[in-house]
């Protein structure tokens, strides 16, 4: 009946696991018992949950990916803390344990808290960039929301019931078949990869047809915005990539599962053939995260520096080179397998190409900023930490590239340094540099600066700190994923890498502080004119904040690059249409979250065997999904008159914030946001 | 240029305490030649780096919104000049490494025989759960985590695994390769000097892997002769039945010398998994060597 499921799967194993299982099933509870407290379960389900307006489901993306991020952090702390602590000794953790945090640690943070808050991104800008009212298919922003959310759901729960993969983030066999990790750790890792690639594949697919089908009229490709253009090159690479990454997955499960023999020692199997196909995936995956990094540093610099972007061309045929050469590299993650050296020299020499690109892009920044009027805002402060420190990374990058010096620095903490110096500043200071920019336009207010700087410096500080002696441990021919050691000379740097995470963790904390002020106080801090920075460039900044279900009332037409800035500058931006026009927008749907958790229940039930549940999830979405094909009316209108309405409020509201900004901060401009939601 | 820069890098790198890092102080002509490509490609890239890093703290101080002084050139975007520098700077350094990449990649692939009058030593390596077998064909012995070769010969590894993936690396001697179960990788090494250097599996593996480490020790040749003396009193013999108790998986299995091993022992563990239909996964004594 419940398959391998027995009472053992509980972690009564060690007592930290316990822990671990009782923060992460508290904390469910807490939010449920806070949620029914303040009786919000019905709007939380119609405005939220249900909803396919893409500014909403960008901010659920990115509360999933913080929360996530709260989680790998976690991890990260308790492995910099073990390895502090760990010299001839076991530690405070088993080495079973250790090696579920360090898989679960790599696992979350890439698929479960980069993607989501890069698809978060690009949910809340994109449309808005382009001059569109919502993504191309709405319904399926949300599927994809919700498979990301399932799987991240599987990840979680693994915490509870049963184990976590211990084969790390990448799962190479034939360490990770079934005759090496017999339980279930990997099969969660296999299950959760599967369901959430099937959201990643779907959001790509989704943002490729709606920058090339919405735009609004005037806007050519190369008069996008240049966030646009990188958010277009990396779903195209998840296009591409994801399929790959997919195939590896579920030929692993199949050997696991079927007792086949695509990966195995034995029977023709050969690990060559999945981690060849797992890093085809892998290193366009780390384009498909920095790029839209990058778009978000060339519109802070720009916005925050009162200037056009320098080099837009340059920055965008830099972003399609790196794409094309993202897909040229992949064998440069095994260098050491033992290929001749005119293969391992052709990758290393293509890897190394993509500095070049990338290189000119820090100069355009750079120079972007060059004459500017710089707004020190935090956004700034994330971008030049990002310049300053990911040029190490990048150096460090091009030395790997080259075979001999891999083969000293393959698989050890140098490694580790590397990468996590390309993708800390420059996929997740990034982010967090977008998400000050574009949090007023999601939110309506702006985020509390002063906790900003702070948080900031803690993760500038804390990651030198974390991530230097890493360096020079690669020195030494420290291996990554040690649970102990046996070389005194190590531990000093170990101790100062632990104290860097534990800066970093002042940093969530100032994050978590500028937060809560910021909501405590959002009155204060309200964007009624739409465009906080007042140097806004790009069609985003047209609309109010948080912009009206539909956006625009009007589709602008653009002229030029840089669009709303021409329209202030020509004292067009804010004109009052004749009369404005019914609008259709996609009705909630609640096949998204249903399809999410009927995924869930398709993948525990995988993972334990419960082959019945598998059968019956299985068909359940596939009658979900033909149900919802039979649903001809997806849409609802906002009438004319209350299109106008909403924009009236609008512009009530930026005249009152010119003269009575007191009486402004109460004006109910954004009630557009709360129109009855006109559910299912 | 390249040597003044080498030695700032060395000094630099004493400066933390690393002067007697593996990497930074090689025993061998491998990694040594491997840490100069390294310092070297560094000390070039310091040509983008040094420049990102002025231009960032000079224009973020000097072009902040309050320093109205500063010029202000909200419409300026493009300089053909500048852009020619911005592109062929980078490009003209990849152009530059690259050709030192080629070479060297070529120089020290890791299956290439190194330059030596001395017929090189060969040791067969076996990675099992969680230590190292090295079978040494020519002295028909065989040793558990310990690895002692002459030094000022070169050394021929031919490597493979009888488990998962592992990765070969002793850091003085340099170049990691894998090793992987049903196939054989090569490694050429070489010690100047005799010394004791650390080796270990540098892929994760397990509950083991992090104690899976061994020790590689250069001696003088009589001392080598010794020592192969030494082993060859030892009671124990790896035939089959003994190799199979000794893949079981253990964790810091203690040094163990073997004064006979079965004939083709080694390509018998790569045949075992290459050969499809022989085993299923368990490792049965009885099929190896046969």
């Amino acid at each position: 009946m419940l398959g391998k499921l027995t009472i053992d799967a509980l972690p009564f194993y060690s007592w930290v696991a316990m822990g671990g299982a009782g923060v992460t099933v508290g904390g469910a509870l807490l939010v449920m018992a806070v949620i029914t407290y303040f009786g919000k379960w019905r709007y939380l389900w119609t405005e939220w949950l249900t909803s396919l307006d893409h500014k909403r489901i960008g901010i659920m993306y990115i509360v999933l990916a913080l929360v996530m991020l709260v989680r790998g952090f976690v991890d990260a702390i308790m492995m910099r803390a073990q390895q502090a602590v760990a010299l001839n000794s076991e530690g405070y953790l088993p080495p079973d344990h250790f090696d579920q945090i360090f898989s679960s640690h790599g696992t979350i943070m890439i698929f479960f808290m980069a993607m989501p808050f890069m698809t978060g991104l690009l949910n809340i800008a994109v449309p808005l960039q382009i001059g569109a009212r919502d993504v191309a298919f709405p319904f399926l922003n949300s599927v994809s929301l919700w498979m990301t959310a399932g799987g991240a759901a599987l990840v979680m729960i693994s915490l509870v019931i049963g184990k976590f993969s211990t084969a790390g983030w990448t799962g190479y066999p034939p360490y990770s078949g079934i005759e090496y990790s017999p339980d279930v750790g990997v099969d969660y890792w296999i299950c959760a990869l599967l369901i959430s690639g099937v959201g990643s594949t779907l959001a790509g697919i989704n943002f490729v047809v709606t920058i090339i089908k919405r735009r609004a009229p005037g806007m050519t490709l190369m008069r996008m915005p240049l966030f646009t253009w990188t958010a277009l090159i990396s779903s195209l690479l998840m296009v591409f990539a994801f399929p790959a990454l997919t195939v590896a997955c579920a030929l692993l499960g199949l050997d696991r599962f079927f007792g086949m023999h695509f990966f195995t020692n034995e029977d023709g199997g050969n690990l060559m053939n999945y981690i060849n196909l797992f890093w085809i995936w892998g290193h366009p995956e780390v384009y498909i995260l920095i790029l839209p990094a990058f778009g978000i540093f060339s519109e802070v610099v720009s916005t925050l520096s009162a200037k056009r972007l320098y080099g837009y061309r340059s920055l965008v045929y830099a972003t399609i080179a790196i794409g094309l050469l993202s897909f040229c590299v992949w064998l440069h993650h095994f260098f050491t397998m033992g290929s001749s050296a005119n293969v391992n020299a052709v990758f290393g020499i293509a890897t190394m190409v993509i500095a070049v690109p990338t290189g000119v892009k820090i100069f355009d920044w750079l120079l972007t900023l060059f004459r500017g009027r710089i707004r020190f805002h935090p956004s700034i402060y994330w971008t030049i930490g990002f310049i300053v420190t990911f040029v190490i990374g990048g150096m460090s990058g091009v030395l790997l590239a080259m075979p001999p010096v891999d083969y000293l620095f393959h698989n050890s903490t140098f490694l580790v340094a590397h990468f996590h110096n390309a993708i800390i500043p420059g996929v997740l200071f990034g982010y967090l540099a977008g998400f000050g920019l574009w949090f007023p336009k999601a939110m309506g207010f702006k985020l509390n600066e002063r906790w900003g700087f702070r948080a900031f410096w803690c993760w500038l500080i804390g990651f030198y700190l974390a991530f230097m002696p890493l360096y020079v441990l690669g020195f030494h021919g420290m291996a990554r994923r040690m649970e102990t050691y046996n070389v005194a000379e190590w531990q000093p740097y170990l101790v100062v890498a632990a104290l860097g995470a534990v800066v970093i963790l002042c940093g969530v904390v100032c994050q978590v502080i500028q937060m809560t002020l910021s909501i405590r106080h959002w009155r204060e801090e309200r964007d009624l004119t739409g465009d906080p920075w007042v140097h806004g460039r790009s069609l985003e900044w047209m609309t109010s904040s948080p912009p009206p279900p539909y956006n625009f009332a009007v589709i602008p037409t653009v002229k030029s690059r840089d669009a709303f800035h021409e329209m202030k500058r020509h004292g067009t931006a804010y004109r009052r249409p004749a009369r404005y026009e019914d609008i259709y927008m996609p009705k909630n749907s609640a096949v998204g979250p249903l399809l999410g958790g009927l995924a869930f229940l398709l993948g525990f039930a995988a993972v334990w065997h419960i082959w019945w549940l598998v059968a019956v999830s299985a068909l359940a979405i596939l009658a979900t999904v033909v149900i919802r094909c039979f649903d001809d009316d997806p849409d609802y209108c906002i009438t004319a008159a209350e299109v106008e309405a909403i924009e009236n409020r609008r512009f009530e509201a930026m005249a009152l914030a010119d003269t009575e900004p007191e009486e402004a901060a109460r004006h109910p401009a954004f009630a557009a946001q709360m129109l009855p939601a006109r559910a299912t | 240029m390249t040597r003044a820069l080498l030695f700032g890098a060395c000094l630099l790198l004493a400066g933390c305490g690393l002067s007697t890092a593996p990497i930074v102080d090689p025993k061998g002509p491998v990694t040594l030649v491997e840490r100069d490509l390294l310092f070297t490609a560094a000390g070039v890239m310091l040509i983008v780096l040094i420049p990102v890093w002025i231009m960032a703290i000079v224009f973020v101080r000097r072009y902040r919104a309050a320093n109205r002084k500063a010029a202000y050139r909200p419409d300026w975007d493009f300089s053909l000049p500048i852009e020619f520098v911005v592109w062929s700077v980078p490009a003209a350094i990849v152009v530059t490494l690259g050709a030192l990449l080629w070479a060297h990649t070529h120089k020290l692939d890791p299956y290439r025989a190194l330059d030596s009058d001395v017929a090189p030593l060969q040791v067969e390596v076996v990675a099992q759960d969680w230590k190292w077998l090295f079978i040494y064909p020519e002295q028909q012995i065989a040793v558990v985590n310990e690895l002692v070769f002459p030094s000022g010969r070169p050394l021929s590894l031919r490597i493979t695994s009888d488990t998962v993936m592992n990765s070969f690396f002793i850091p003085a001697l340099g170049s990691q390769i894998y090793a992987m179960a049903g196939m054989q990788t090569r490694l050429n090494l070489k010690a100047d000097e005799p010394g004791r250097f650390m080796g270990r599996n540098m892929q994760y593996s397990g509950d083991g892997f992090s104690q899976q480490y061994f020790e590689a020790i250069s001696v003088s040749q009589e001392d080598f002769e010794a020592w192969v003396a030494k082993v060859k009193q030892s009671s124990e013999a790896l035939d089959g039945a003994a190799y199979a108790a000794l893949a079981e998986p253990s964790i810091k299995h203690p040094v163990t010398y073997y004064s006979a091993v079965e004939a083709n022992l080694f390509d018998g563990i790569i045949e075992k998994y290459a050969n499809p239909g022989m085993s299923h996964g368990t490792t049965s004594g009885s099929s190896l060597g046969q």
